[in-house]
C-alpha cells in the first residue's frame, strides 16, 4: 500500500492554506501507511540563497548549530522538531560536501524553494510534530508509508530528494531498481538507502540533469523502470503524476481553477474546498499529467 | 430518510439498511455527505431506493441484493462488486474493476469506468455510456457488457461467455477475444438492455459484439501433457 497525496496551486488563492490542505490529505492516508510520514513544501525562493533539509537524528540542535556555524557561514537555521532549515548563500557543492561527511545527520533535501520533513510513525503525529498546517507555499506533496522494500527510518521514509528542487513520491514497488542504482551510482548520483523509490528519485534527477524537462523524463521512466508504480513528483515549478501502464496503484485527481490535487483515494480530498465541483478524474495509466514545468 | 456520515458513523448507516422491516421501514434513503468513504451500501437484500449525494470510495454497493442504488458523484475501486441482482446507477465516473464478479444485476455507469470493468463478471449486466480502460471483461464468464464509447488494450482476455457490445473502437482485444456475429437474438437484447439504460436512441447496428474464440478454455486433447 502507502498514500500519497500533492497539491499544486493554480493561483494564489490558498497559498497560505497550503501546509492545512496537505495535513489532512496526510492525516486521511494514515490507512494506507501508517509506518512513516512525510511532506515536501516548496516556498518562494529568497535570491541567493539555497536551502538545506536536514533530520538531525538525536543530536542537541544548540550543539550542532554551534559545530556547523564552525563550519559553514549560513543566513538562518531554524528548528522544527528534530529537522533543521539551513539557509546560506555559499557555494551549494561546498555545504553539501560538508553536510555529507557528518554521520550523525541525514540531509533529507536541498534547492532554493524546497523544504522536505520526514519522519517514522502515524502521519496524525508526523504532520503535528513538523506543525504542518502553518505552512504556505505554491506547491506541495506528501507520504504515508507502509513498509515494503526496505526498513521503517527517517531514510526509508518519503519524499526522496536526489536533486536541488527534486522530490518524489512513490505508491507502489519497483523490481529493477539495484541494476538501475549500479547503473545510477557510475553516473554520479548518490544513494542513503537501499529504498527503491530512492532509486527511481535519482534516474528523475540524471535525467533532469541532463536537460530534459519534468514530462520527457516520466515518458522514459515509463520503458525504463520496472515494477508497480503510482509517482508524485515536484520540481521548483513544476509537479506531475504518472501510473504504470498496469495501473494497479490508485490515484484521483480533483482539478479546480485554483489547484489540482492528487490522492491515493478521493476521501483524501473531501475537505478540500470546492473540490465537490471540481474535475474529478482518474490517470489513465502509461501517460504523464503535469503542471507548470 | 436522509442518513448524514457527518454525524453517522459508516457502520450504523450500513446497519440501518441491512436490517428493513418492510412492513414499518421508509423505502427511500438519501445518504448524505459520503465524502469518499468506502464500502457504502455493502450487503443490502431489500428492495428499498437509495440515493447517495456525493463521491464514494472502494466497493459501493458491494454484494447489493434487490437494492436501487443511485450514486451522484463519482465511484472507487470495485463498485457493485459481486453484486447479486438489484441495480446501481453511477452517475459520475467508475475506478478500476466496476462490477468484478457480480453474479446479478444491473449497473449503469454513465462516465467512463477505469481499468479491470468487469473482470471475472458472473451474470451481471454492465452499460458504461462512456468509455472503459484496459484489460475490461477480463476472464468474464457470464452476462453482458456494453459500452458506448471506446474500449482499452485488452478486452475481453481469457473471456467465458460473456457477451460484449462496443459502440466506439477497440484499442486492442486480449487473448481468445474476437469479433462475432451480430444475429437478431443478439440485436434484440442489446436492443432490451439499451432501452434499461433509457439510451433508446442508440442504434444496436452501429454496435459491435465480441466473445470468446473458445481456444482457450476448452478442454483440448492435445494440450493434455500440460495440466
Amino acid at each position: 500500500m502507502c498514500g500519497i497525496v500533492g497539491i499544486y496551486l493554480k493561483s494564489k488563492k490558498f497559498e497560505k492554506d497550503l501546509g492545512k490542505m496537505l495535513s489532512g490529505m496526510l492525516v486521511n492516508m494514515e490507512s494506507r501507511g501508517p509506518d512513516s510520514a512525510g511532506f515536501a513544501i516548496y516556498k518562494k525562493e529568497k535570491k541567493e540563497e539555497f536551502k538545506y533539509s536536514i533530520c538531525i537524528n538525536n543530536l542537541v540542535f544548540e550543539e550542532f548549530k554551534k559545530d556547523i556555524s564552525k563550519k559553514i557561514k549560513y543566513k538562518s537555521i531554524l528548528k522544527n522538531s528534530d529537522h533543521v532549515i539551513l539557509s546560506s548563500k555559499e557555494n551549494p557543492e561546498k555545504v553539501l560536501s560538508i553536510l555529507n561527511q557528518i554521520k550523525e545527520i541525514s540531509l533529507v533535501g536541498y534547492g532554493r524553494s524546497i523544504e522536505i520533513f520526514k519522519q517514522i510513525g502515524n502521519p496524525k503525529d508526523v504532520v503535528k510534530k513538523f506543525k504542518l498546517e502553518k505552512f504556505s507555499g505554491t506547491h506541495a506533496i506528501g507520504h504515508t508509508r507502509m513498509a515494503t522494500e526496505s526498513a521503517i527510518t527517517t531514510d526509508g521514509s518519503h519524499p526522496y530528494s536526489t536533486g536541488s528542487d527534486e522530490c518524489l513520491v512513490h505508491n507502489g514497488s519497483l523490481s529493477n531498481h539495484n541494476n538501475l542504482r549500479r547503473d545510477l551510482i557510475k553516473r554520479k548520483i548518490n544513494f542513503k538507502s537501499e529504498n527503491d523509490t530512492e532509486v527511481a528519485a535519482g534516474y528523475i534527477s540524471n535525467h533532469l540533469s541532463n536537460k530534459k524537462n519534468l514530462k520527457e523524463t516520466l515518458e522514459s521512466a515509463l520503458s525504463d523502470l520496472d515494477g508497480f508504480y503510482t509517482f508524485i513528483t515536484g520540481t521548483k515549478k513544476g509537479f506531475a503524476i504518472v501510473r504504470d501502464e498496469i495501473a494497479c496503484k490508485p490515484a484521483v485527481i480533483s482539478e479546480t481553477k485554483d489547484y489540482v490535487a492528487i490522492a491515493s483515494e478521493f476521501q483524501a480530498m473531501a475537505h478540500l474546498p470546492g473540490v465537490n465541483i471540481a474535475n474529478i478524474f482518474e490517470p489513465q495509466p502509461g501517460i504523464v499529467y503535469s503542471w507548470g514545468n | 430518510m436522509k442518513l448524514d456520515l457527518k454525524k453517522l458513523k459508516l457502520r450504523k448507516v450500513n446497519e440501518t439498511l441491512q436490517s428493513i422491516d418492510p412492513k414499518k421501514n421508509n423505502k427511500n434513503y438519501t445518504i448524505l455527505n459520503p465524502e469518499g468513504n468506502h464500502a457504502i451500501c455493502v450487503g443490502l437484500t431489500d428492495d428499498i431506493d437509495i440515493t447517495v449525494k456525493g463521491h464514494v470510495g472502494y466497493y459501493c454497493g458491494g454484494m447489493n441484493q434487490n437494492a436501487n442504488i443511485t450514486v451522484e458523484g463519482n465511484v472507487g475501486t470495485g463498485v457493485a462488486e459481486n453484486m447479486m441482482s438489484g441495480k446501481i446507477h453511477v452517475k459520475g465516473n467508475a475506478s478500476q474493476s466496476a462490477g468484478a464478479t457480480a453474479h446479478g444485476g444491473f449497473l449503469i455507469i454513465d462516465g467512463d469506468a477505469s481499468s479491470r470493468c468487469g473482470i471475472s463478471m458472473k451474470g451481471i449486466d454492465i452499460v458504461v455510456k462512456g468509455s472503459v480502460g484496459h484489460m475490461s471483461a477480463f476472464m468474464a464468464q457470464s452476462g453482458n457488457l456494453i459500452v458506448c464509447g471506446n474500449a482499452g488494450e485488452a478486452l475481453g482476455d481469457s473471456l467465458y461467455e460473456t457477451d460484449i457490445y462496443i459502440k466506439g473502437k477497440v484499442k486492442s482485444l486480449g487473448a481468445d477475444c474476437i469479433e462475432k456475429k451480430m444475429d437478431n437474438k443478439h440485436l434484440k437484447k442489446l436492443e432490451n438492455l439499451l432501452k434499461k439504460a433509457k439510451l433508446e436512441k442508440l442504434k444496436t447496428k452501429d454496435f459491435k459484439r465480441y466473445g470468446s474464440a473458445r481456444k482457450l478454455y476448452n478442454f483440448k486433447i492435445d494440450n493434455v501433457s500440460s495440466y
